[in-house]
């Protein structure tokens, strides 16, 4: 599973750094460092609705707050 | 004429409105069939205002468009001389002037310590040139000043010794002497040392992508940005870079927070060092101190760091840096930056792009630039990147280390500190060089250069969202 956090200029004034560290600590907390590849990309064009977050090619809207739910729902129960 | 306020010079406004037209066909994709049309476009009529008469005139802006069009393909240098557009300065020295009125004092003659006046019949004075060391004591007792200095800009402009004079009296660069810095052209008070351009690249490689469909094209902005194009907000600046067909922009100040992590564990390695991030520094250091060579940070600049992680996160895409520099033109090209960097252009570049699709950015909403800490961004002026390390050296929690910078501007500077250097009597461990004086603000390819520049810097480097080097660079560490 290929998750892709956006680090441009408008999703990290959002909190896109928040978003990695969270995820990052979610996905070593449940085990799944070999199934879910974490990587960043500058733009998703898709400012409005940061911080942008894909998995596998379909683009989520994610926040510092609604981080972890996100990953339950989007990630812990697909991969 | 509103226009001109835009830049310090004419010489400048000349050169943007050529950069200016040949990018208007070349979006059009109709530069061949318009070529010819240009010159009397920007010369039009038949009163000449700059030279002899509108041919000249036009014969120069000819000149101009062929360096627009990215200059001599033979020659390795991105600095060249068009000949015809050489004023062929008078370049004697000290001089006695017509105004010399052959007085009784003779405060010149009294003055010189070589014995290098005399005085002919009518009492005006001469200057021996085989005795005369240049050291203007004559001049200055003139009470006419009757004795001028007939240096040429260019040659007072280039403090590495490059320029010299050639067979029809015409400057010469030497490209072995050359760091490509730019100070001649922004010196020549008539244009007739020019940068090559590479936006026709730029303009190619945009329209190729289809929209960013078949690639991607990312811009990495210069933080000297901040103190340039102050007739608009800088997410106005941002928004029209995007608006030109760029996917992203990106702070090259994040780069820069990159470098500085590593360049302080680097020197704390090595015990001494000297930066790396500008270009026209480190070619002066490889030529005129070879010896001092293994000492230059083995970083990347911020540009070409940054656009290596571009890279690695956007494999196939490109990376154009816009920023105030013309060395940087000569830095994308080397072997070790060419598979990050696409291509380089100035702000004076950028503002030509703009107008070429008559965008007027002060109409543009917003768009947000915000990557880098305020160390990274203070890159842009002396002694930010000293301040960085320190920076960085606290933050990776490095307290053993006793730092001591010497921040040096201008490429006389950069010299004194090499020189001692070179000799062990430096009393410091880390040089930071900037070939221009005040820093990347001082740049050849900004529009404009001022006081209040490094104030501009700062006070951009306050609004950083991120306050602290690893804050700024850890999400990037993080997919590492």
């Amino acid at each position: 599973m290929k998750v892709t956090v956006c680090i441009g200029s408008s999703c990290h004034l959002k909190g896109s750094r928040q978003v990695v560290e969270s995820l990052q600590k979610l996905i070593s907390e449940n085990r799944l460092e070999d199934k879910v590849l974490l990587s960043g990309t500058f733009c998703m064009q898709n400012c409005q609705a940061g911080v942008c977050v894909s998995v596998n090619d379909t683009v989520h809207s994610v926040s510092p707050e609604t981080v972890e739910d996100f990953f339950r729902r989007e990630i812990l129960a697909k991969a | 004429m509103a226009k001109i306020r835009k830049f310090d010079t004419k010489v400048q406004y000349l050169k943007y409105k050529v950069l200016r037209e040949v990018a208007r066909y070349a979006w059009q994709g109709t530069l061949a069939e318009n070529l010819l049309n240009i010159p009397e476009i920007i010369i039009p009529g038949k009163q000449p205002t700059m030279r002899c008469c509108v041919y000249k005139e036009r014969a120069v802006v000819s000149e101009r468009m062929k360096l627009a069009m990215g200059g001599d393909k033979f020659n390795p240098n991105v600095i060249e001389v068009i000949d015809i557009a050489c004023d062929e300065c008078p370049m004697g020295g000290y001089e006695v002037s017509a105004a010399c009125r052959g007085c009784l004092a003779h405060r010149c003659e009294d003055v010189c310590k070589r014995g290098a006046i005399t005085f002919d019949e009518h009492q005006k004075a001469h200057i021996d040139k085989s005795k005369c060391v240049e050291c203007g004591q004559c001049a200055k007792v003139c009470p006419y000043s009757a004795i001028t200095n007939n240096k040429r800009p260019c040659e007072t402009a280039c403090k590495v010794k490059a320029i010299t004079m050639g067979d029809h009296k015409q400057a010469k660069i030497d490209n072995d002497k050359c760091i490509s810095c730019g100070a001649c052209v922004y010196q020549c008070p008539w244009g007739a040392i020019n940068d090559k351009s590479f936006i026709l690249d730029v303009i190619d490689m945009i329209r190729l992508s289809e929209n960013n469909t078949k690639y991607k094209v990312y811009a990495i902005v210069a933080p000297s940005i901040s103190s340039q194009f102050t007739y608009a907000k800088m997410p106005q600046v941002t928004s029209g870079i995007k608006e030109l067909g760029f996917y992203s922009v990106i702070e090259a100040a994040l780069g820069a927070d990159m470098v500085a992590l590593s360049e302080a564990r680097e020197l704390v390695e090595k015990g001494f060092l000297t930066s790396s991030c500008c270009p026209a520094f480190v070619t002066y250091v490889k030529s005129q101190f070879p010896d001092l060579a293994p000492h230059i940070s083995h970083n990347l600049s911020p540009m070409a760091a940054l656009a290596k992680y571009i890279k690695k996160t956007d494999p196939g895409s490109k990376v154009v840096f816009i920023g105030p520099c013309t060395a940087k033109k000569m830095e994308f090209q080397k072997d070790e930056v060419s598979p990050y960097v696409d291509s380089v252009i100035t702000f004076e570049e950028l503002q030509a792009l703009f107008d070429s699709k008559d965008l007027d950015i002060t109409t543009l909403e917003g768009t947000d630039l915000d990557n880098a800490s305020y160390y990274g961004r203070i890159f842009a002026r002396v002694g930010g990147l000293s301040d960085a390390v320190v920076q960085s050296l606290k933050e990776q929690g490095i307290e053993n280390f006793d730092l001591k910078a010497v921040p040096c501007d201008g490429i006389e500077a950069c010299k004194v500190a090499l020189l001692k250097a070179s000799k062990r009597v430096l009393d410091g461990n880390f040089i930071e060089g900037m070939a221009c004086t005040g820093g990347c603000i001082g740049g050849a390819g900004c529009l404009t250069h001022g006081e209040k520049n490094k104030a501009d810097v700062d006070r951009y480097g306050r609004e950083a969202m991120e306050k602290t080097i690893k804050d700024a660079t850890s999400v990037l560490s993080m997919f590492d």
